[in-house]
């Protein structure tokens, strides 16, 4: 088969179609899968994302990037070379990249999961004869509990805490995780507060139609304001910081995938672990590859050696791709 | 089962005292005695033997999850551990079952053992599939005997004291020394507080605190009992009623180890003491692999004992003639503990340490440097007037250690460590050099801040050269100043000295490892001749 797509020093690049996916280097033409740091870096000339991604993507690239944003499965073409753009039901925009050319379909990942989030499309399986994966959580260890209940144990946790007079304190991703959480909770329990991180997403998705509670900015508190029932949501580099101070003797928790191994929870040194992740799990790796029916699978970002070991037993012709993509953070190198 | 391990989920997430005590005194308060018992039993250090061999575990695991082999080894490369690795790689279970705790430890874990492979097999994977999250992690810890969670047996004690209303003291006393988790135990440990039984427990251990620092600050030197630190066993020896018992500090029954002080211990009167089994020669302690030829060696044989004879060097009286003697002066007690071992004639293997005569915090300092010429690790430090303690309070008790010895030492080799460190390269083994190669010395897993150990964590990945199964061979570059307590000879290791208690003092970014030191260095530091 030909190489439709590889990795270059650029990032993937399709030379059929002269345009890079998710580049870490600047370039002419950047198809990026989602807004997320590892995907979406500055300084290309030109930009295409799924039209519902456009709100979260112009805010991390800023106001003078040339962004085109095409609805989801409206096919462009780019020299002869038919792309779309498909849910990936990572975060919000964020897209799966399907490419034809001469009679041969590769689809892109990105990041994915399969679970239902309210704040994004769901997941929509491409038929592909090559199919680029994550493999963030690629180990038959990760497997995720149902969304709903992890919700529950949030706001259970939530409600013993306000029930003791201590605010509680939740580090998620400030893009897509935080927002995937806030979408579910019962904000009766008490008031919401968010970093200026996560404030600035939020913003982002509400532009974007995606309806999430009342937060307050925890900075432009009032004085006196009681905090000791409020649930606050910051990004994990706000743990530690004096930022915190002002919640007094709080609870903390960490919502990511990585806490289903109890020495990275106990590693954080946090109250609580929530499984959580916006990546696929091992059975969702599993089932997403099989429903695309491809014959080739190449693995990238993650533990990319033991699926791809993995596939090739099970008669894949599959291989590891090289990539500068991060996954979920936290994990080890 | 379900509650238990609800209350191993909130004792493991919290790192608060308050909130541990709750948890625990909750469980203890609604559970049934005979759950309870068995809680108290795994929770103050309790392990059943090993249940299932894990070579058995790791087979049968993967073929339960639908996977081969080489990919189970991975996920418990990456979890490293061996009970959450099984917990996480299992699906869902499909039949989830509501037995209680003493029912699963009765009835399927402890009859395990005595099965066939291929009932043990049948078994487990039915009990697989009854078992969800953390109650089949927490069976699994179970079965291979290394459940731990971060409770003190004390905090337990006071938790069980707490939910009872009993005093936390007579909870440990009857905690401690040997106990069979039943519903009558349970009953007899909370309900009747005042039938104190005949038992040959030990009391709790008084911990001591290293004291860091100048010795000035602890106030008046009259105020203070100095004496050697003995580098032995710590242990108790009980005469209670028909009983007499020795008890080490880790509450293991030890007496059949040292016949020739159970002997002794006849001729003394009931009491309780608490002192250092020593190995011990021609009025000398003799080094510490002297006395570990006796340890775990149940009825030595006569040529065992003759090579390490041993005494009990008793420097505290718990009880005296059946009364408990804790809450009394440290000077009372000592007086006391003397006067009962001067009056048996001939003497006996029990002695009393004495007390360092020196006046001065300075004349002790001059003491504490000459330690190691009498086989001391440092000094004790005891306030006159000090009641004998529950655990670990700061302020009657400190140990004045002397410094350790240390040598520059290259990393050679790194493993994953384990439970909160499973992911990272914290286990190293250290080389010095012996004629142009880097011979392995000692290995050391603590003394680094976390920062320093993600930058060496990240320096093994970058720099290995060679891997043997979880072993990396690492570039030797980095240089570690390690410090010791002793250094003896071994013909086990290939440098041909072991050393006690290495640790990481700090990274030598200064040195090039051309500069770390030489196994001659090493033999020079112990005081041998060196062959060259």
């Amino acid at each position: 088969m030909t190489q439709l797509i590889e990795s270059t020093a650029r990032g993937l690049y399709c030379a059929a179609g002269g345009f890079h996916i998710d580049p870490w280097q600047p370039v002419e033409r950047a198809v990026i899968t989602h807004a997320h740091g590892d995907h979406a870096r500055p300084g290309s000339a030109h930009y295409l994302c799924a039209a519902p991604g456009l709100a979260v993507l112009r805010a991390r690239l800023g106001e003078g990037a040339s962004i085109q944003a095409v609805p989801y499965g409206e096919p462009i073409d780019m020299n002869g070379t038919r792309i779309s753009l498909h849910p990936a039901g990572h975060v919000l925009g964020s897209a799966q990249v399907r490419i034809e050319s001469r009679g041969e379909t590769w689809v892109v990942s990105g990041d994915y999961k399969l679970e239902p989030d309210p704040t994004c499309a769901p997941f929509e399986p491409l038929a592909c004869e090559t199919f680029i994966t994550e493999s963030t959580f690629g180990l038959p260890i990760y497997r995720w509990g149902a969304p709903a209940s992890v919700a529950a144990s949030i706001e259970a946790w939530w409600r013993a805490n306000a029930e003791e007079k201590r605010a509680s304190v939740l580090f998620a991703y400030a893009f897509g995780k935080a927002q995937r959480i806030l979408a579910g909770l019962d904000a009766s329990i008490g008031p919401i507060l968010v970093h200026g991180a996560v404030d600035a997403m939020n913003a982002a998705y509400r532009e974007s139609g995606v309806a999430l509670p009342e937060t307050k900015l925890a900075i432009e508190l009032e004085k006196g304001f009681d905090v000791s029932r409020a649930l606050v949501v910051a990004p994990p580099s706000a743990q530690g910081s004096p930022w915190l101070k002002r919640f007094g003797d709080y609870s903390d928790a960490f919502a990511s995938g990585w806490m289903a191994v109890r020495g990275q929870r106990r590693r954080l040194a946090v109250d609580q672990g929530f499984v959580l992740s916006d990546h696929a799990d091992w059975p969702g790796l599993n089932r997403a590859i099989e429903a695309t029916g491809a014959r080739r699978v190449l693995v990238t970002h993650g533990y990319t050696a033991p699926l791809v070991q993995w596939l090739a037993e099970r008669g894949y012709e599959a291989a590891a791709m090289q990539t500068r993509f991060e996954g979920e953070p936290g994990a080890e190198a | 089962m379900k509650r238990f391990a609800a209350l191993f989920e909130a004792l493991d997430a919290s790192t608060r005292t308050r909130v541990k005590t709750d948890a625990l005194a909750a469980y203890f308060r609604e559970a049934h005695a005979e759950d309870a018992a068995w809680a108290a039993w795994f929770l103050t250090g309790h392990r059943p033997r090993q249940a299932v061999p894990s070579k058995r575990l790791h087979l049968w695991a993967a073929e339960a999850a639908g996977i081969p082999l080489w990919l189970f080894e991975e996920c418990f490369d990456n979890v490293g551990d061996l009970a959450e690795t099984i917990a996480l790689v299992l699906p869902p279970p499909a039949h989830a079952s509501d037995l209680a705790l003493h029912e699963w430890i009765e009835s399927r874990l402890l009859p395990l053992r005595e099965l066939s492979e291929a009932e043990q097999k049948a078994r487990l994977l039915g009990y697989w599939d009854q078992l969800g999250g953390t109650a089949r992690f927490v069976f699994m810890k179970l079965i291979t005997g290394n459940f731990r969670v971060g409770v003190s047996a004390l905090l337990v004690m006071r938790a069980i004291a707490q939910a009872f209303g009993v005093e936390s003291n007579v909870v440990a006393h009857r905690l401690a020394g040997e106990w069979s988790p039943s519903a009558a135990f349970w009953k007899s440990l909370v309900d009747d507080v005042h039938a104190e039984a005949d038992r040959a427990g030990p009391y709790p251990f008084f911990l001591a605190h290293p004291l860091e620092g100048d010795p000035q600050a602890l106030g008046e030197r009259d105020a203070w009992l100095a004496e050697w630190k003995w580098d032995g066993i710590r242990a108790q020896l009980i005469r209670r009623g028909e009983a007499t018992a020795l008890w080490s500090r880790g509450n293991e029954p030890i007496a059949g180890q040292f016949p020739e002080l159970m002997a002794d211990a006849q001729r003394l009167p009931h009491c309780v003491i608490d002192g250092e089994i020593l190995a011990w020669r021609d009025d000398r302690v003799m080094p510490f692999a002297a006395l570990q030829k006796r340890l775990n060696r149940k009825n030595p044989g006569a040529k065992v004992m003759a090579e390490a004879p041993v005494i009990f060097l008793a420097f505290d009286l718990l009880e005296w003639e059946d009364e408990d003697w804790r809450v009394r002066p440290l000077t009372e007690r000592r007086q006391r503990l003397l006067d009962m071992l001067h009056a048996i004639a001939g003497g006996t293997r029990f002695r009393a340490t004495s007390p360092l005569p020196a006046a001065t915090w300075e004349g002790l300092a001059l003491a504490r440097a000459q330690s190691r010429e009498h086989g001391t690790e440092g000094l004790m430090l005891k306030r006159a007037s000090s009641p004998y303690g529950v655990g670990r309070p700061r302020g009657d008790w400190w140990k004045w250690k002397i410094e350790p010895y240390t040598l520059d030492a290259v990393l050679i080799y790194a493993q994953k460590g384990h439970g909160k460190r499973a992911s990272l390269y914290t286990d190293y083994t250290f080389g010095l050099w012996n004629g142009g190669e880097l011979v392995p010395f000692a290995k050391a897993y603590s003394g680094l801040d976390d920062a320093e150990i993600r930058e060496v964590d990240a320096f093994i990945r970058a720099n290995t050269l060679e891997r043997f199964g979880p072993v990396r061979v690492v570039k030797p570059e980095l240089v570690f100043e390690l410090g010791f307590e002793a250094i003896q000879r071994s013909k086990r290791h290939k440098s041909g000295i072991a050393v006690r208690f290495p640790r990481m003092l700090r990274m030598r970014k200064d040195k090039a490892p051309s500069q770390a030191n030489t196994v001659d260095d090493a033999r020079e530091l112990a005081g041998w001749e060196n062959a060259a």
